[in-house]
């Protein structure tokens, strides 16, 4: 289990984080290259050019174009970092990034920044509740929605290395702060943050968060419900979900995204063939995005605590 | 290398290849032939034994269904057997319709889905750019294929990154599937439209040889600026009864197609052995 940081406390802007990040794997990784459409200001990558203004490509308003520079840049050997708008580096270039990258076998790792209810006032047009299930329908994708800033920071420099298709998810700015510096993370593994032994919420992002104040609601009738932060979508962790899904007997997953190919979705393809117990669903349904506050998008489309807690004890019933 | 019996040669294989399978984009196989002869017969430096030599030249077959020609090209040239040929298509094959980089050897970039490869191509332009590397890279796009969007998203990016490492083809045969390309999307006055995207412009008559080949060194010659050649080709090119059809695009062959194919197969043979 995880010891992670209980009090209430911010991350650093995680949009800061890619882009220091970027500057420390250039620094020491002359194949690393970051490919940006006009929204370098909106993550803060400006600040890369100063020390390499080369190796940071901004391709203007042309996220099609940028899938395929991206592509031909792998073929060269180089590891290009590309970042737009959730929406506008799956939904967008979808093609694109399925066939000139996935289909191509290239390698690549694709940064989608404002996750779900974080695009707020940019509104409906902006707003991603799609974007993991379009990247997990690629075969051989790597899928990761980054719920801390150290989590997003080690994860980067860690996966450098690594041949393939990576998508990273993220909220551009602050987050709940989870994670110690000394956290291990692996891609394929999930991290157990709460026991339990009546119910196992799973969750990722920006719901890692609500989930943890759903188990405190749920402490308050007496259910002792486990959380697991499944940062990694896929690969997902069989073993760890078969383990809690057989425990627990109930399970619940949260996520900000539409609930149809998400997180949901690919924890229940486990869970049904391998540990078939009761499950429920905390996702966005049917529903367009729209503009608003976070917190006033969370209650509308129901990704709060709350809605959690009664989705567990509906499940118990 | 005698480029024109090159060019027969391609010619000829791509149309025994096509003809065993029964069917396939004969069409705009044949409107390349010639650029691939001057490309792969003088131009480009490959290495057969090695496709992946660091200090190759590239070629990205943006219109990816043209993989036929290539295909002949790169077995004439030893990236494989001629006899592998045979297998276009075959189920399980590593000769598909279109072009795949992770099947056929020699092959830089999966293309099929029009508009893709030319943003592959400036990438890795760039790329070599960045590396400080001389390795040339060639582009095919399909007149048709200039419906698409994203070929103007890659030409802004080539002129912008001054990308003179990268010369663009334009297979302009003047049709795309559904028919003649000015009545089905007219893409307007190419050698404008590139000049317009600040590319070097130059037209030539894309089935001669010496023409082609001084058009490229020509084009690899600019500074400062990508380049690009327009050839004026002829769809079906070197089978009569197809070419400048609007069918030609992908045919099934009948029982008179085969017949018609093999005397083009007959005098191909009859003129290389000369």
């Amino acid at each position: 289990m995880s010891k992670y940081i209980k009090e209430e406390k911010q991350t650093r802007e995680l949009r800061k984080v890619y882009a220091s990040s970027l500057v420390n794997m250039m620094e020491k990784d002359d194949r690393v290259v970051a490919l940006e459409a006009d929204l370098m200001s909106a993550i803060t990558t400006n600040s890369v050019q100063a020390a390499y203004k080369d190796r940071l490509v901004n391709c203007g308003v042309q996220e099609a174009n940028m899938m395929g520079v991206a592509a031909g840049l792998s073929v060269t050997g180089m590891i290009p970092f590309v970042h737009s708008f959730g929406i506008f580096v799956t939904r967008r270039a979808y093609d694109q990034l399925f066939l000139s990258l996935g289909y191509a076998q290239l390698n690549a790792r694709i940064i989608g920044s404002d996750a779900g209810v974080t695009a707020q006032h940019n509104g409906g047009t902006h707003m991603p509740f799609e974007d993991l299930a379009l990247v997990n329908a690629i075969p051989n994708s790597i899928v990761l929605e980054m719920s801390d800033d150290t989590m997003f920071e080690k994860l980067l420099e860690q996966t450098k290395d690594a041949y393939g298709l990576y998508y990273f998810r993220i909220v551009r700015k602050q987050m709940r702060k989870l994670y110690h510096e000394d956290q291990d993370f692996q891609v394929g593994k999930g991290i157990v943050l709460e026991d339990g032994k009546d119910a196992t919420i799973v969750a990722s992002g920006i719901m890692v968060e609500e989930a943890l104040k759903a188990r405190e609601l749920l402490k308050e009738d007496g259910i002792d419900a486990a959380v697991i932060d499944m940062f990694t979508i896929k690969p997902i962790d069989e073993d760890l979900l078969v383990e809690y899904a057989n425990k627990t007997k109930l399970v619940v997953t949260a996520e900000n995204h539409n609930v149809n190919g998400g997180l949901g979705s690919m924890v229940t393809q486990v869970v049904s063939e391998k540990a078939p117990v009761k499950m429920r669903h905390i996702g966005v349904k049917e529903s367009f995005g729209q503009v608003g506050t976070k917190d006033y998008l969370q209650e509308v489309y129901k990704l709060r605590a709350e809605d959690i807690r009664d989705a567990v004890k509906d499940g118990l019933k | 290398m005698d480029l024109k019996k090159f060019s027969a040669q391609i010619r000829l294989e791509t149309l025994k290849e096509l003809k065993h399978r029964t069917f396939g984009h004969i069409g705009g196989s044949m409107s390349l032939v010639e650029t691939m002869s001057v490309l792969y017969g003088d131009v480009m430096h490959v290495n057969p034994s090695d496709p992946s030599d660091p200090s190759r030249d590239y070629l990205v077959l943006s219109k990816g269904h043209a993989g036929p020609v290539l295909y002949a090209t790169l077995a004439l040239k030893g990236f494989f057997p001629v006899e592998m040929l045979k297998t276009l298509n075959d189920n399980g094959t590593d000769l598909p319709s279109h072009a795949d980089r992770n099947k056929t050897p020699g092959i830089d970039m999966t293309t099929g889905s029009l508009g893709q490869g030319i943003s592959a191509a400036v990438g890795i332009a760039k790329g070599l750019k960045l590396q400080g590397k001389n390795n040339r890279v060639f582009a095919i796009v399909g007149d048709g294929e200039l419906n698409e969007g994203q070929c103007y998203e890659a030409l802004i990016f080539a002129s912008k990154h001054h990308l003179d490492n990268l010369v663009v083809f334009v297979d302009d045969n003047k049709l795309q599937l559904d028919g003649p390309t000015r009545d089905v999307s007219d893409v307007g006055n190419l050698d404008d439209r590139f000049k317009s995207f600040a590319f070097d412009t130059r037209r030539v008559d894309g089935h001669h040889e010496p023409t082609i080949k001084q058009a490229i060194h020509d084009a690899l010659a600019v500074e400062g600026k990508p380049s690009v050649i327009i050839l004026d080709t002829v769809k079906g090119k070197g089978v009569k009864e197809i070419e400048n059809l609007t069918g030609s695009h992908h045919m099934r062959f009948s029982e008179e197609d085969n017949k018609i194919l093999d005397q083009y197969i007959a005098i191909l043979e009859g003129e290389i052995n000369e």
